[in-house]
Protein backbone atom coordinates (compact mmCIF):
# COMPACT_ATOMS: atom_id res chain seq x y z
CA UNK A 1 0.00 0.00 0.00
CA UNK A 2 1.46 3.40 -0.63
CA UNK A 3 0.40 6.31 -2.42
CA UNK A 4 1.57 8.87 -4.74
CA UNK A 5 1.67 12.77 -4.52
CA UNK A 6 1.46 15.03 -7.22
CA UNK A 7 -0.17 18.20 -8.50
CA UNK A 8 -1.98 18.52 -11.64
CA UNK A 9 -2.50 21.32 -13.99
CA UNK A 10 -5.15 23.55 -12.53
CA UNK A 11 -3.42 23.48 -9.25
CA UNK A 12 -5.49 20.04 -8.33
CA UNK A 13 -3.44 17.12 -5.59
CA UNK A 14 -3.85 14.00 -6.98
CA UNK A 15 -3.50 11.28 -4.88
CA UNK A 16 -2.65 7.98 -6.53
CA UNK A 17 -3.32 4.81 -4.16
CA UNK A 18 -2.01 1.73 -4.94
CA UNK A 19 -2.20 -1.81 -3.25
CA UNK A 20 -4.76 -3.00 -0.40
CA UNK A 21 -7.29 -0.03 0.95
CA UNK A 22 -8.17 -1.68 4.90
CA UNK A 23 -8.44 -0.23 8.53
CA UNK A 24 -4.37 -0.99 8.65
CA UNK A 25 -3.33 0.97 5.69
CA UNK A 26 -6.23 3.62 5.85
CA UNK A 27 -4.50 5.57 8.74
CA UNK A 28 -1.47 5.81 7.00
CA UNK A 29 -3.39 6.70 3.92
CA UNK A 30 -4.98 8.86 5.58
CA UNK A 31 -1.80 10.78 7.28
CA UNK A 32 -0.27 11.40 4.45
CA UNK A 33 -2.94 12.55 2.00
CA UNK A 34 -3.79 14.90 5.07
CA UNK A 35 0.12 16.05 4.87
CA UNK A 36 -0.32 17.26 1.53
CA UNK A 37 -3.55 18.95 1.87
CA UNK A 38 -2.20 21.14 4.60
CA UNK A 39 1.22 21.83 2.49
CA UNK A 40 -0.26 22.55 -0.88
CA UNK A 41 -3.73 23.81 -0.03
CA UNK A 42 -5.54 22.53 -2.92
CA UNK A 43 -9.08 23.61 -4.31
CA UNK A 44 -9.68 19.77 -5.48
CA UNK A 45 -8.36 16.74 -4.33
CA UNK A 46 -8.60 13.68 -7.27
CA UNK A 47 -8.19 10.24 -5.55
CA UNK A 48 -7.09 7.61 -7.85
CA UNK A 49 -7.96 4.39 -7.37
CA UNK A 50 -6.30 2.84 -10.64
CA UNK A 51 -3.77 0.92 -8.47
CA UNK A 52 -5.79 -0.08 -5.73
CA UNK A 53 -6.67 -4.28 -5.71
CA UNK A 54 -8.74 -4.08 -2.91
CA UNK A 55 -10.96 -1.60 -0.88
CA UNK A 56 -13.62 -2.68 2.54
CA UNK A 57 -15.40 -0.02 4.08
CA UNK A 58 -12.55 1.70 5.47
CA UNK A 59 -11.77 2.93 2.30
CA UNK A 60 -15.11 4.35 2.39
CA UNK A 61 -14.33 6.22 6.00
CA UNK A 62 -11.32 7.55 4.02
CA UNK A 63 -13.00 9.25 1.53
CA UNK A 64 -15.57 10.52 3.89
CA UNK A 65 -13.04 12.13 5.88
CA UNK A 66 -11.10 13.84 3.20
CA UNK A 67 -13.99 14.91 1.98
CA UNK A 68 -14.83 16.71 5.87
CA UNK A 69 -11.30 18.06 5.75
CA UNK A 70 -11.65 19.74 1.70
CA UNK A 71 -15.19 20.92 2.24
CA UNK A 72 -13.87 22.49 5.68
CA UNK A 73 -11.71 24.42 3.04
CA UNK A 74 -13.72 25.24 0.26
CA UNK A 75 -12.47 22.67 -1.68
CA UNK A 76 -13.90 19.76 -3.47
CA UNK A 77 -13.28 15.67 -3.64
CA UNK A 78 -13.39 13.48 -7.23
CA UNK A 79 -13.00 10.23 -7.65
CA UNK A 80 -11.76 8.44 -10.78
CA UNK A 81 -10.08 5.01 -12.34
CA UNK A 82 -12.23 3.33 -9.44
CA UNK A 83 -12.37 -0.46 -10.36
CA UNK A 84 -16.30 -1.60 -10.59
CA UNK A 85 -15.43 -4.13 -7.10
CA UNK A 86 -14.38 -0.70 -5.79
CA UNK A 87 -17.36 1.08 -6.64
CA UNK A 88 -19.62 -1.50 -5.76
CA UNK A 89 -18.54 -0.61 -2.12
CA UNK A 90 -18.50 3.06 -2.47
CA UNK A 91 -22.24 3.38 -4.09
CA UNK A 92 -23.46 1.20 -0.64
CA UNK A 93 -22.46 4.09 1.16
CA UNK A 94 -24.05 6.44 -1.24
CA UNK A 95 -20.30 8.21 -2.59
CA UNK A 96 -21.03 7.08 -5.68
CA UNK A 97 -21.47 10.96 -6.75
CA UNK A 98 -17.94 11.41 -5.95
CA UNK A 99 -17.11 9.67 -8.93
CA UNK A 100 -15.41 11.14 -11.87
CA UNK A 101 -14.82 8.29 -14.46
CA UNK A 102 -11.69 8.11 -15.91
CA UNK A 103 -9.28 10.83 -15.81
CA UNK A 104 -5.56 10.36 -17.37
CA UNK B 1 -26.39 -26.64 6.32
CA UNK B 2 -25.10 -29.31 2.99
CA UNK B 3 -22.45 -31.35 3.18
CA UNK B 4 -18.99 -30.21 4.13
CA UNK B 5 -16.77 -30.69 1.15
CA UNK B 6 -13.32 -29.21 2.90
CA UNK B 7 -13.09 -27.20 5.79
CA UNK B 8 -10.05 -24.88 7.54
CA UNK B 9 -9.96 -23.56 11.35
CA UNK B 10 -7.58 -20.48 11.77
CA UNK B 11 -6.69 -18.81 15.32
CA UNK B 12 -4.81 -15.43 15.33
CA UNK B 13 -4.28 -12.67 17.11
CA UNK B 14 -6.53 -9.44 16.66
CA UNK B 15 -3.73 -7.37 15.21
CA UNK B 16 -5.21 -4.65 12.57
CA UNK B 17 -1.60 -6.38 9.93
CA UNK B 18 -3.99 -9.63 10.29
CA UNK B 19 -7.05 -7.81 8.74
CA UNK B 20 -5.09 -8.93 5.44
CA UNK B 21 -3.92 -12.02 6.18
CA UNK B 22 -7.14 -13.53 6.96
CA UNK B 23 -8.91 -12.40 3.84
CA UNK B 24 -6.16 -13.66 1.78
CA UNK B 25 -6.30 -16.97 3.69
CA UNK B 26 -9.97 -17.61 2.98
CA UNK B 27 -9.34 -15.94 -0.39
CA UNK B 28 -7.28 -18.80 -1.27
CA UNK B 29 -9.31 -21.50 0.87
CA UNK B 30 -11.98 -20.29 -1.99
CA UNK B 31 -9.99 -20.57 -4.68
CA UNK B 32 -9.73 -24.04 -4.65
CA UNK B 33 -13.05 -24.52 -6.27
CA UNK B 34 -12.29 -21.59 -8.72
CA UNK B 35 -14.69 -19.39 -7.73
CA UNK B 36 -15.91 -15.98 -10.49
CA UNK B 37 -13.83 -13.40 -9.39
CA UNK B 38 -16.35 -11.01 -8.38
CA UNK B 39 -17.47 -13.78 -5.74
CA UNK B 40 -14.32 -14.16 -4.56
CA UNK B 41 -13.64 -10.21 -4.49
CA UNK B 42 -17.17 -10.34 -2.27
CA UNK B 43 -15.81 -13.25 0.49
CA UNK B 44 -12.48 -11.31 1.12
CA UNK B 45 -14.81 -8.26 1.85
CA UNK B 46 -17.02 -9.55 3.68
CA UNK B 47 -14.65 -10.92 6.22
CA UNK B 48 -12.14 -8.40 5.90
CA UNK B 49 -15.15 -6.17 7.62
CA UNK B 50 -15.94 -8.79 10.05
CA UNK B 51 -12.67 -9.27 11.62
CA UNK B 52 -11.72 -5.20 11.35
CA UNK B 53 -15.04 -5.35 13.67
CA UNK B 54 -13.40 -7.36 16.18
CA UNK B 55 -10.17 -5.71 16.12
CA UNK B 56 -11.72 -2.15 16.63
CA UNK B 57 -14.46 -2.88 18.36
CA UNK B 58 -14.07 -6.39 20.08
CA UNK B 59 -10.61 -6.29 21.74
CA UNK B 60 -10.76 -2.19 21.45
CA UNK B 61 -8.05 -1.77 24.20
CA UNK B 62 -6.16 -5.08 23.59
CA UNK B 63 -5.23 -7.66 21.61
CA UNK B 64 -7.28 -10.66 21.42
CA UNK B 65 -7.67 -14.11 19.82
CA UNK B 66 -9.93 -14.39 16.64
CA UNK B 67 -10.81 -17.34 15.81
CA UNK B 68 -12.21 -18.57 11.70
CA UNK B 69 -13.70 -21.22 10.72
CA UNK B 70 -14.26 -21.29 7.04
CA UNK B 71 -16.48 -24.75 5.60
CA UNK B 72 -16.77 -25.34 1.57
CA UNK B 73 -20.12 -26.75 0.90
CA UNK B 74 -22.16 -28.34 -1.73
CA UNK B 75 -23.70 -24.94 -2.00
CA UNK B 76 -21.20 -22.51 -1.67
CA UNK B 77 -19.27 -21.28 1.04
CA UNK B 78 -19.61 -20.97 5.03
CA UNK B 79 -17.66 -18.92 7.12
CA UNK B 80 -17.70 -18.01 10.95
CA UNK B 81 -15.79 -15.26 12.52
CA UNK B 82 -15.34 -15.45 16.21
CA UNK B 83 -14.22 -13.51 18.82
CA UNK B 84 -14.41 -13.63 23.37
CA UNK B 85 -14.37 -9.50 23.21
CA UNK B 86 -16.22 -7.01 24.77
CA UNK B 87 -19.93 -7.96 22.39
CA UNK B 88 -22.69 -5.68 21.76
CA UNK B 89 -25.27 -4.25 23.75
CA UNK B 90 -27.77 -3.90 20.58
CA UNK B 91 -26.75 -5.93 17.53
CA UNK B 92 -30.06 -4.67 15.92
CA UNK B 93 -29.06 -1.17 16.42
CA UNK B 94 -25.00 -2.43 15.38
CA UNK B 95 -26.03 -3.70 12.15
CA UNK B 96 -28.12 -0.62 11.09
CA UNK B 97 -26.25 1.39 8.10
CA UNK B 98 -23.93 4.27 8.78
CA UNK B 99 -24.77 3.70 12.71
CA UNK B 100 -20.63 4.02 14.23
CA UNK B 101 -19.42 4.45 17.57
CA UNK B 102 -16.68 5.81 16.48
CA UNK B 103 -17.06 8.36 14.08
CA UNK B 104 -14.28 10.28 15.22
CA UNK B 105 -11.82 7.29 14.03
CA UNK B 106 -13.51 7.79 10.43
CA UNK B 107 -15.31 4.48 10.73
CA UNK B 108 -18.18 4.56 8.49
CA UNK B 109 -20.61 2.33 10.10
CA UNK B 110 -21.17 0.35 7.00
CA UNK B 111 -19.14 -2.92 7.78
CA UNK B 112 -22.79 -4.87 8.59
CA UNK B 113 -24.37 -3.27 5.39
CA UNK B 114 -21.14 -4.49 2.83
CA UNK B 115 -21.32 -8.06 4.74
CA UNK B 116 -24.93 -8.28 3.98
CA UNK B 117 -24.70 -6.71 0.51
CA UNK B 118 -22.03 -9.08 -0.66
CA UNK B 119 -23.30 -12.33 1.18
CA UNK B 120 -26.53 -14.37 1.16
CA UNK B 121 -26.84 -14.35 4.75
CA UNK B 122 -25.20 -12.62 7.87
CA UNK B 123 -26.18 -13.80 11.40
CA UNK B 124 -24.58 -11.87 14.52
CA UNK B 125 -24.93 -13.81 17.98
CA UNK B 126 -23.18 -11.55 21.20
CA UNK B 127 -23.33 -11.36 24.57
CA UNK B 128 -21.68 -8.66 26.45
CA UNK B 129 -18.94 -9.69 28.10
CA UNK B 130 -18.37 -12.79 26.32
CA UNK B 131 -17.95 -12.16 22.60
CA UNK B 132 -19.12 -11.96 19.22
CA UNK B 133 -19.63 -14.58 16.72
CA UNK B 134 -20.35 -13.18 12.95
CA UNK B 135 -21.26 -16.12 10.34
CA UNK B 136 -21.19 -15.56 6.65
CA UNK B 137 -22.64 -17.92 3.58
CA UNK B 138 -22.86 -17.40 -0.13
CA UNK B 139 -23.83 -19.48 -2.58
CA UNK B 140 -21.06 -19.91 -5.29
CA UNK B 141 -22.76 -19.92 -9.19
CA UNK B 142 -19.20 -22.21 -9.65
CA UNK B 143 -20.89 -26.10 -9.41
CA UNK B 144 -18.32 -27.32 -5.99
Amino acid sequence: MAVYISEGKNGEIIAKITGEIDHHAARWLRADIDTAIQDKNPKRLLIDFSGVSFMDSSGVGLVMGRYKNMAGRGGTVSLVNMPEYIEKVMRLAGMDRLLSGKED
Amino acid sequence: MKKVLNEMKLSFPGLSENERFARAAVGGFVSIKNPRLDELNDIKTAVSEAVTNCIVHAYRDSVGVIELTAKLTEEGVYIKIRDRGCGIEDVKKAMEPLYTTLADEERSGLGFSVMQSLCDSVTVKSKPGSGTSVVLTKRLRTKL
